[in-house]
């Protein structure tokens, strides 16, 4: 039996499966609902509701930083009852404590929240929606996708508890500090714990981008051609390429590590002599900088990994909300193609100040200059999008427009740290601390809120309360800006980043004022954050029922579906697709959904 | 089935996969190329800290010998070569494998999927034997006891990489080994018969002859050059 006969009897029973499947349904007990559910939709609230607590966690751990670095001549007694002495001895934080914090901080917000809660949660979701499919292509592997992340931060958490303390060396791990357990307590038992939790969560990754790859490549519904799928299907596609292609790199560099840690091999280690211990290591031959190399193929590649699901969920949204067509569809696939492509040539721009060849520098500085263009490109388009558009201020709305802000905030300093030159007075100082923040931290956690307004009443059948939400924008936006955008002057003057106390430097003195201003903004910030969890929670089940199956008169098939969609998405058969997902406005009519066949009066671009 | 022919003009317009495969072989394809970047990284890493080193040992030196040989016998890579040329020969029976898959001729599957089960799991005996040997020389990780070619000291890089890469890749031969042989059972207990078709022993030997293709690029890095 040939390839394609095995796929069509496939599609086949698909079909007719599905017609008969809600009327009687397999009997669903709660442990194969709520917990080892299959259904994409549950694995995307799960990833969605896990990653909400690790936001919450990693956030948390930044109020507590910020206490230190605003107040550090203060005392509060309260934080030894609260965190211990480790942590908070007489109730400062400690130095151990401090890099404790900044490290989980970092690992848990970047891969935990922005990566797996990201586009866990709506590659998981959207995918099979928006394409017309009943589920993933491999439902299976999708829930294993979902619990090797569970495990993953099971042993993260559990790592903040060890006697040592979590790993204390930087999110990025860099040897020789993390390679050996006697130069620092967090690199003994926390960084073991450390690692593993990192390499279950390469293998939770690459579960589900594989499953996201197959899914969009092979399960379109008939008619959903590539050049029809709604942008946050392309951009969602990128990502899972980028996370197949890079994360394995990562995955060889920590295995090396482990052997470095535990077997006596010396890949990263040269001509050590440790203070702690009094000793002069044998390791020899070895080079701290390859760790960074391979750290850094993946570390690029995953600030896209993070940035592109937001953007493929902006343009949707602000095409929705401004009843207009996207602006260069084409374009903003092109422009997604291109930055995926460059994200695997640009890691070394980490990398300018450790010696390497300026010749090299050059070029890196070259290719990664040139992200500036398809960047550009997306926001040109962004922007046009909005321009005369009947624009609806939806709090998805505000946070997708929030995202194009941040983006062309922090992405204009980009063009500043890109520079091999510019980049040996700013590298490792706040003015990093704010371009990277801006452009990737804030940026995405707005396309995420924008994701999570917008789409909620698909997950949860409910609305979030609008009041709520806009107090949360509001506060949000404002506060991100005046927590960042003082740390780019701070970082021209020269201040670097991950210092324990800036208080006992002359020349940062200056600035004491300053980070009290920015601490006491995190505090604020960080409780707004709370009336989301509030709004989120309470709308589940006691939020404003939908009554309107397309409450925003989108075009994209998500809305097609029963206002509480089943396991298998659509009661019937699977709709066909017509059109484009962006006929917004045309020939008068407000909007024509995917699913309805191109009249025979109808202008001829764009289906 | 005949008419697949007329749906081919439109391959990219949903509702049928535009390579014609099902997800499953999609998802192999990918996952062969994230294993790809692993191993690519491993050797990468192996280059750059090798080409930093001002010489290193001399692979005709490290691996002279065979199982039983006499004292004093020189042999250069005679037995890797054995090694490999199993490993080779274990994904032609594969492909023979998958075949007979595709001919629904589960007798010759069943076959040539011993015979492919039996190569591995040979290579791995082979690999096993010659870490116990280098074992035995003083070889480990952490340890080096081969002189460079030009005679210094060598650095332990040269036996971490070794046991390192070719540990990783030893392990997939193991995996694929284990994969073969689940292949074997489902095959004998008529799963595919029943599914009308053998496409689970094409993905096995999709990765079974990418495991053997990365097996080139170690020898060659660590036995050739």
């Amino acid at each position: 039996m040939s390839n394609a006969a095995v796929l069509h009897s496939n599609i086949g029973t698909m079909h007719d499966d599905h017609s008969a499947h809600h009327e009687h349904h397999h009997q669903e007990t709660f442990i194969n609902k709520y917990v080892f559910s299959q259904d994409h939709k549950m694995i995307a609230k799960q990833f969605l509701i896990t990653g909400m607590v690790w936001a919450l966690i990693g956030g948390f751990l930044s109020v507590l930083f910020r206490m230190q670095l605003g107040f550090p001549e203060e005392s509060f007694p309260w934080l030894e009852d609260l965190l211990g002495k480790w942590w908070a001895a007489g109730g400062r934080i400690t130095a151990q404590g401090y890099y404790a914090l900044v490290t989980t901080h970092g690992t848990v917000l970047v891969f935990f929240v922005l990566t797996a809660g990201l586009s866990g949660t709506f590659a998981n979701f959207l995918i099979p929606l928006q394409i017309g499919a009943r589920d993933m292509a491999s439902p299976f592997m999708n829930m294993l996708s979902y619990w090797f992340f569970f495990a993953a931060g099971v042993i993260m958490l559990a790592s903040i508890f060890v006697q040592t303390g979590p790993f204390s060396g930087g999110w990025t791990a860099y040897p020789p500090l993390s390679a050996l357990g006697d130069a620092s307590p967090g690199s003994k038992t926390g960084m073991d714990m450390w690692i593993i939790s990192m390499a279950l969560f390469v293998v939770s990754s690459l579960l589900g981008g594989l499953n996201y790859i197959a899914t969009i490549l092979n399960m379109r519904t008939k008619g959903m051609s590539m050049t029809r799928m709604p942008l946050t299907i392309w951009a969602l596609l990128f990502t899972a390429i980028l996370g197949v292609l890079s994360f394995p790199v990562l995955l060889s560099g920590f295995i090396l590590l482990i052997f470095d840690r535990n077997f006596g091999t010396s890949f990263y280690l040269s001509d050590i002599f440790l203070a702690s211990t009094n000793t002069a290591l044998p390791n020899e031959g070895g080079s701290a900088i390859l760790f960074q190399h391979l750290f850094w193929f993946l570390g690029h590649p995953e600030v896209y990994i993070i940035m592109l699901p937001a953007m493929g969920m902006v343009s949707e949204i602000i095409s929705i909300n401004s009843r207009k067509p996207i602006f260069g569809y084409l374009a903003m696939v092109g422009s997604l193609f291109a930055i995926a492509t460059l994200a695997f040539l640009v890691w070394a721009h980490h990398m300018f100040v450790t010696g390497l060849n300026p010749f090299l520098g050059s070029i890196f500085a070259l290719l990664t200059l040139l992200i500036a263009l398809p960047s550009s490109i997306k926001v040109f388009n962004w922007l046009t999008t909005l321009w005369r558009g009947n624009i609806r201020l939806t709090p998805g709305m505000l946070f997708a427009i929030g995202f194009v802000s941040m983006f062309i905030s922090g992405g204009l300093t980009g063009i500043w740290v890109g520079n091999a030159t510019l980049d040996i007075h700013l590298h490792d100082t706040y003015f990093v601390i704010a371009h990277f923040h801006l452009v990737m931290g804030v940026a995405s956690m707005f396309g995420m809120f924008a994701g999570v307004y917008h789409w909620f009443p698909k997950m949860y059948g409910r609305h979030m309360n609008n009041t709520l939400a806009y107090i949360h924008f509001w506060i949000t936006l404002i506060g991100a800006y005046l927590i960042f955008w003082p740390m780019h002057y701070q970082g021209l003057a020269g201040m670097p980043r991950r210092y324990y106390d800036y208080s006992i430097w002359e020349s940062f003195k200056q600035f004491s004022e300053l980070n009290r201003f920015i601490s006491i903004v995190v505090f604020i910030t960080f409780i707004a954050q709370l009336l989301f969890l509030i709004n989120f929670f309470y709308s589940i089940w006691k939020g404003r029922k939908a009554t309107n199956l397309n409450p925003y008169g989108a075009n994209t098939l998500e809305w097609t579906t029963p206002i509480n969609p089943g396991h298998g998405n659509w009661p019937g058969e699977i709709p066909e697709v017509h059109r484009w997902a962006y006929d917004y406005g045309k020939d008068g009519k407000d909007f024509i959904t995917q699913t309805t066949p191109v009249g025979e009066e109808e202008s001829t671009e764009h289906h | 089935m005949s008419t697949v022919a007329t749906a081919q003009p439109k391959l990219w317009a949903g509702g049928k996969s535009p390579f014609n495969v099902e997800y499953g072989k999609v998802m192999m394809w990918y996952f062969l190329m994230s294993d790809t970047f692993t191993f690519a990284a491993f050797l990468i890493a192996y280059g750059t800290v090798r080409f930093s080193a001002n010489s290193w040992p001399d692979p005709n030196e490290v691996f002279n010998t065979f199982p039983f040989a006499p004292e004093g016998v020189h042999t250069p890579l005679v037995f890797v070569s054995i090694m490999t040329f199993i490993l080779i020969v274990s994904s032609v029976t594969m492909v023979l494998a998958v075949q007979a898959g595709h001919h629904n001729d589960k007798k010759a599957v069943v076959k040539n999927l011993i015979l492919t089960i039996i190569g591995g799991a040979l290579f791995l005996g082979c690999q096993a034997w010659e870490w116990t040997h280098l074992y035995h020389e003083g070889a480990w990780w952490g340890k080096n006891p081969f002189l460079n070619a030009d005679g210094t000291a060598p650095t332990v890089n040269f036996t971490n990489f070794f046991f390192t890469i070719t540990g990783f890749h030893g392990f997939h031969v193991f995996t694929g080994v284990i994969i073969n042989i689940i292949m074997l059972i489902m095959t004998l207990n008529n799963t595919f018969e029943k599914r009308g078709h053998y496409l689970m022993i094409e993905k096995a030997g999709l990765y079974w002859h990418f495991v053997d293709l990365v097996w080139v690029f170690v020898f060659t890095c660590f036995y050739l050059i």
